[in-house]
């Protein structure tokens, strides 16, 4: 493993960054969540054991007998992510070996809608691990189908003519669950996204990173957009950088430029579909949820001081 | 220590001995006393592993598998419902090769809902690569957990231990409950594989091509063949230690038989009654009981049954479009066999319904005087 030069890391000298995952995985060219996986692997160093399950995350992962990291991989069921790392991290601490941290990876679909059950109850019963939600807004391993992660209008191979459902706030199901760490990260923003990890390293109990990775072949977006896709995101308040502790202190990481969500939205063949009334109506829910957002961090602020 | 117990305080005493690092359970009727006491235990410090209280029993079966591959010893236990919710599961178990042991307290799968004794729970997770063991009694569902930890380790194997609802799990019988010191020799520390090794890491469960899952899939065969040869020394190593074997196939009274009739589980102790008085009235009725159905004995049944010609056999469960599963199993055991034979299945007891000593006579009586066999199972009912 190389040291990294690149300066976009909150590594410090003590704890030097180094890329854990290899190259040459198996992903589409410039995916989104293949560059999402490789900076939280380097924020979390190759000290870990990880859980995937179906999803694009899992063919990143390679086929046997490759392997996409020097670490204790797990691919385990579709649904059982959490509960197959709670597994895990139980029979760590009964052999004395909590030090080793846990890390749950699965796709939306496996986080918003198949897997709810399994996260749920693992996060009632606080069970220790590190959960990140490759965001790709869709079934992708299938082939683009419409999840409950899928935005409103979006066209996926399930909805031809556009999503008529709501994306589902998984970031509000967590933190009713009051875990000890909930937070928001984009590849647009690396050094937030890793120093969120290493945050979340530090806490114990189960904590949550809703991490959006774009998908090049889903999306409808030239091979080298995904990061700039996942910047507009953030820059349009489509999707803001926060994190939330105890389920309660709602914290906004990134004071965002504010751009019309037409620029996010313009870059993407998912949407070449939208009428300007679509796009409308996705930039007044876009401002309703960042007000309601920038009011409970702002809550949060008076309280504080 | 003698205790006047309930099949489910065995199993859970029985499993509190093996010393699990990770029990994961989730209610169900009529397997929850087990998943209670074993919480009581833990609170009292008895259990000395974690009481994982799961959400589902898929849930609960996903973290036994981790946890066994992480290298702890594991036991959950389920019925009915719960066990066919773990579906998925299951295979994926058998498939990681995780020792798991899971007590499974029969009981009717719904529609309709019901509560009682019925084995084709079970019995329809026979291909997902479980071994299973099914018990007459209380000492025997204690006694089999001891040895499926011991098999399920050495064969690296998931196993179950199959008790019928009410009959075992909530009636009372004295049960002899072993000396930790005792059980601590025959069941050593667990020494399983630890799969998730941070210095020497490993990818379980990668995608496989064609070959290399039909590869995966013979050596697991083979591990069954090796669970044959296991399960039977290690039963008659348990009797050397307790003094109580039971054998993967149990026969009685065949050497003089005209019929030999076919049981398993609690309908063996009422089967056993109903022969001794049908012995007294000049008729010669055997008795096979099979204990271990996957992997499953073909040799032992064929030794015990080859030269028999009359078979009836009795099945609390059904595979609905054949018949019954023991009954299914059996005749393909015994198709290569030298002598011809007529064998005739028989649903008794399906649904929890009684099968007394008269309703076993029935049958043998049928049996006996039956000049056409059929390829159908009969009904038994109440008269
Ligand atoms: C129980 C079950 N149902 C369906 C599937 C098929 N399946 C595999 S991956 C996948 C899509 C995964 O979508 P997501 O979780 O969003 O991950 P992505 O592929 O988008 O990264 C599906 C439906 C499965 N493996 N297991
Ligand atoms: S389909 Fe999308 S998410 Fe999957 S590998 Fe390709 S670009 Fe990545
Ligand atoms: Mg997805």
């Amino acid at each position: 493993m190389q040291p990294l030069s690149d300066p976009s890391t909150s590594c410090t000298a003590d704890t030097p960054c180094v890329d854990v995952m290899r190259s040459g995985h198996a992903a589409c060219p410039g995916c989104g969540q293949a560059i999402s996986m490789r900076l939280v692997l380097r924020a979390v160093g190759p000290r870990a054991i990880v859980v995937t399950v179906p999803s694009c995350v899992s063919v990143i992962a390679g086929p046997f007998p490759n392997a996409v990291a020097d670490m204790p991989y797990y691919h385990a069921a579709f649904e059982v992510a959490a509960a197959s790392a709670a597994g895990i991290s139980n029979a760590l601490k009964i052999q004395g070996k909590q030090d080793i941290p846990v890390l749950a990876f699965a796709g939306d679909g496996g986080t918003f809608d198949i897997g709810l059950q399994s996260l749920s109850g693992a996060a009632d019963r606080n069970e220790d691990f590190i959960y990140v939600c490759f965001d790709n807004e869709g079934y992708m391993n299938t082939g683009i189908q419409v999840s409950s992660a899928t935005p409103t209008y979006t066209w996926t191979g399930t909805t031809p003519t556009g999503n008529t459902r709501r994306k589902k706030q998984i970031m509000e199901i967590m933190a009713a669950h009051r875990i000890p760490y909930a937070a928001t990260a984009s590849i647009g923003f690396p050094e937030d996204l890793m120093q969120k990890v290493q945050k979340a390293l530090d806490f114990r109990g189960t904590r949550f990173i809703h991490l959006l990775s774009p998908c090049n072949t889903g999306w409808k977006i030239p091979e080298n957009m995904a990061p700039k896709v996942s910047t507009l995101a953030v820059e349009t308040n489509v999707f803001p950088l926060y994190e939330i502790i105890d389920g309660l202190q709602y914290q906004i990481t990134y004071h965002s430029k504010g751009l019309p969500v037409e620029e996010y939205l313009s870059v993407q063949g998912r949407y070449t579909h939208l009428t300007p009334e679509q796009i409308k109506s996705i930039q007044s829910e876009t401002d309703r949820s960042w007000q309601a957002l920038k009011q409970k961090s702002g809550r949060q602020s008076q309280l504080e001081s | 220590m003698k205790q006047f117990i309930t099949g489910n305080h065995a199993v859970a005493e029985a499993a509190r001995s093996c010393r699990p690092g990770i029990v994961a359970a989730y209610p169900i009727t009529p397997q929850t006393p087990i998943y209670e006491k074993l919480s009581e235990m833990e609170a009292s410090g008895d259990l000395g592993g974690i009481m994982m209280r799961m959400e589902s029993e898929h849930s609960s079966m996903a973290a036994c598998i981790s946890a066994s591959l992480t290298g702890t010893r594991t036991f959950t236990a389920t019925s009915s419902q719960g066990l066919a919710l773990m579906h998925e599961m299951l295979h994926f178990a058998s498939g990681a090769r995780a020792p798991i042991v899971m007590a499974c307290v029969n009981r009717t799968l719904a529609l309709p809902w019901a509560f009682w004794s019925d084995q084709t729970d079970t019995l329809s997770q026979r291909d997902t690569g479980w071994m299973q063991i099914y018990v007459e009694h209380n000492q025997e569902a204690l006694d089999s957990v001891l040895q499926a930890f011991r098999i399920a380790e050495e064969v690296l194997l998931p196993c179950m231990v199959v008790l019928e609802a009410n009959f075992i799990s909530h009636f009372m019988e004295p049960v002899d409950v072993p000396d930790q010191a005792d059980v601590d020799r025959f069941l050593p520390e667990v020494s399983i594989p630890q799969r998730f090794d941070i210095d020497n890491p490993s990818y379980v469960g990668a995608v496989v091509s064609q070959t290399q899952y039909r590869d995966f899939k013979h050596l697991s065969q083979e591990a069954m063949y090796v669970a044959l040869e296991t399960a039977e020394s290690v039963d008659q190593e348990f009797g050397s230690f307790f003094g109580r074997s039971y054998g993967l196939v149990e026969a009685q009274d065949l050497k003089d038989a005209e019929l030999v009739l076919v049981t398993s589980a609690t309908i063996t102790s009422t089967a056993r009654v109903a022969l001794r008085q049908l012995r007294e009235k000049g008729h010669k009725i055997g008795l096979v009981k099979i204990r271990l159905f996957r992997p499953f004995p073909t040799e032992h049944v064929r030794k015990l049954l080859d030269p028999v010609s009359k078979i009836a056999i009795i099945d609390r469960n059904i595979s609905l479009g054949r018949e019954g599963i023991f009954c299914a199993e059996v005749k393909a055991a015994l198709c290569n066999s030298p002598v011809k034979k007529q064998i005739q299945g028989y649903l008794a007891g399906i649904g929890g319904t009684d099968v007394d000593v008269d309703l076993i006579q029935r049958i043998v009586l049928d049996a006996l005087s039956r000049e056409e066999f059929l390829d159908r199972p009969i009904w038994m009912k109440e008269e």
